[in-house]
């Protein structure tokens, strides 16, 4: 295992104490050492935003932290829910009284953890609401989108939600905003090669060199399919045929792009591969409002990309323009 | 006399913590396979957590439940933590101010713990999941003990139903959970939810039979 670690089965309380100490100036810790808050948390007249997730998936969760974003975010194993506790922490660092939208991604795991945080905060007055992530369009067929996991289309969420209850919007505008980003955001991921949990040891899955696996996971769920390793255009043009049309997004839209690497596929060949869906776009009169390319949403070291789609209107062009500073996503005032 | 009293029935969460510290890197193993490969590490962590809590305060059987059940279900998160925190928790719930249990106490309290688990998971019988365990066993168990069958045979019969439930899962389809998105490719392989349920049940077969002799 090629790893800078030290003993495998510390590696989330060790990354996490050298994160609070490198961003100081953005978030702290709080009394749940499994729970980082925005230093500012809570603030008053807004409505918290709090998400949570397994680690593993550098910068998220932690690292959407910040002004205008996240306000508290608990903290699970590698690739496993937060348990109930450290949402219901995480909930009570984030809420200033106007309430707290738990924006998070469709697993059931943290489906039921979030459940009975919700149900503990509720028993103590805390205003609470929820939308769940399902923008991954190979996990399901789209009669059943309910089921789809959520993966980097959640950025995007947490973007626009934390944007609208940044302007002051109520609980159930911020849940309203939150849900019309994710219902109009549609996910796909290629991988290239497998990742390791520390404590594991091993890779738990196994890709052939040449080989690729279309629509896998953020946990290194196999895909839909393996199939032979394709050019950035063929690969490009084979996900926005899947991503496309199940919106679908049409001549006329306007989108924001995100292209995320998964670990260790190089910003080089993201930027490729980016060039290559920005032309399939323009083909088709997609216009490109605006873009991110880099390590938004990763698996560890696992090599391969994923390919975000987000249709806007004028609400959501406001949420997404809106100036945010976070580790992992910063957006300047535009001019 | 066919039953247990709440002192010696402590040695059944002594056992439990053994056999899923024993059985770690076997249920990671049968993750790997269509999960993400940490079953085993979760479980025991949560189950070592429990021994560490219990040697600190040590009690008695439903003192053991419910110590092991909400350290799952607020410590160790992933699906298996509130599924099996609920699983314990009301299981000892369902034993409290029990001295001495028998084959109908312990039928009430596997049936709170599968209750518990229906109010917060909608898996079924054949979703490849710890409930294809769990659900035929507790039948088994009513039935034995409405038969007349005395607590020893009713445990058999449990474990014989958890073991055939937890082979079955190997030729089913997922269909809950994560590894419910590879559809087919899911098939072939074992649950590891319900590798672990089996362990559980099975152990505490075991235990209270010796218990009783």
């Amino acid at each position: 295992m090629q790893k800078i670690i030290n003993d495998p089965s510390c590696v989330v309380d060790e990354m996490l104490e050298g994160f609070v100490k490198a961003n100081s100036e953005l978030v702290s810790a709080t009394e749940n050492e499994r729970v980082l808050k925005y230093k500012k948390a809570p603030i008053e007249g807004k409505v918290g935003i709090v998400t949570g997730g397994g680690s593993g998936h550098k910068p998220a969760f932690i690292g959407y932290i910040g002004k205008n974003m996240v306000d508290a975010v608990a903290v699970g194993e590698l690739f496993s829910s937060p348990p109930a506790q450290m949402f219901y922490d995480a909930i009570h660092e984030a809420d200033a009284g106007k309430g707290v939208a738990i924006l998070y991604g469709n697993y059931a795991g943290d489906n039921m953890n979030v459940a009975m945080a919700m149900e503990l905060a509720e028993d103590d007055g805390i205003k609470v609401g929820k939308v769940v992530a399902n923008d991954d369009v190979p996990s399901a067929p789209r009669e059943t989108r309910e089921k789809r996991r959520g993966v980097a289309g959640e950025i995007l969420m947490w973007k626009v939600g934390g944007a609208m209850a940044a302007m002051g919007g109520s609980l159930e505008e911020v849940i309203a905003a939150a849900q019309k980003a994710i219902d109009n955001t549609r996910s796909m991921g290629v991988g290239l090669s497998p990742c390791t949990i520390p404590e594991v040891g091993h890779p738990n899955f196994t890709i052939e060199p040449g080989n690729m696996e279309v629509g896998i996971g953020h946990h290194g769920e196999p895909g839909i399919e393996v199939a032979k390793l394709e050019t950035a255009g063929q690969i490009a043009k084979r996900m926005c045929d899947v991503i496309l049309p199940d919106l679908p997004f049409a001549a006329g839209d306007e989108v924001v792009v995100l292209v995320s690497g998964l670990g260790s596929t190089p910003l080089l060949e993201q930027y490729i591969f980016y060039g290559e869906v920005e032309k399939i776009l323009c083909e088709k009169g997609i216009k490109v409002h605006q873009a991110f390319v880099g390590n938004y949403f990763t698996s560890l070291e696992m090599a391969g990309i994923t390919l975000t789609l987000m249709k806007l209107d004028d609400e959501l062009k406001e949420c997404i323009d809106l100036e945010c500073n976070s580790i992992g996503l910063t957006q300047y005032p535009k001019d | 006399m066919d039953k247990f009293t709440q002192q010696a029935g402590s040695l059944i969460v002594d056992r439990l913590i053994v056999a899923i510290q024993e059985n770690k890197q076997y249920l990671s193993d049968i993750d790997g396979a269509i999960g993400d490969g940490d079953h085993g590490i979760n479980m025991n962590k949560g189950f070592t957590l429990c021994r560490e809590a219990l040697d600190k305060q040590p009690g008695d059987f439903t003192y053991g439940l419910k110590t092991l059940g909400k350290i799952l279900m607020m410590k160790i998160g992933g699906s298996m933590g509130p599924l099996y925190g609920k699983f314990f928790l009301s299981m000892g719930k369902a034993l409290e101010g029990v001295d001495e249990i028998g084959r109908d106490e312990f039928g009430a309290a596997l049936k709170a713990s599968l209750d518990s688990i229906h109010a917060i998971s909608p898996a079924q019988v054949g979703d490849k999941t710890l409930m294809d365990v769990l659900i035929p066993a507790e039948e088994a168990y009513s039935n034995a003990a409405a038969e007349g069958l005395p607590f020893g045979k009713a445990l058999e019969a449990m474990d014989a139903a958890a073991l055939k439930g937890r082979d079955s899962t190997v030729d089913m389809v997922a269909k809950l959970g994560r590894s419910s998105r590879l559809g087919e490719r899911s098939r072939g392989v074992m649950d590891a939810g319900s590798a672990s349920c089996y362990l559980i049940l099975h152990t505490m077969a075991d235990t209270i039979k010796e218990l009783l002799a």
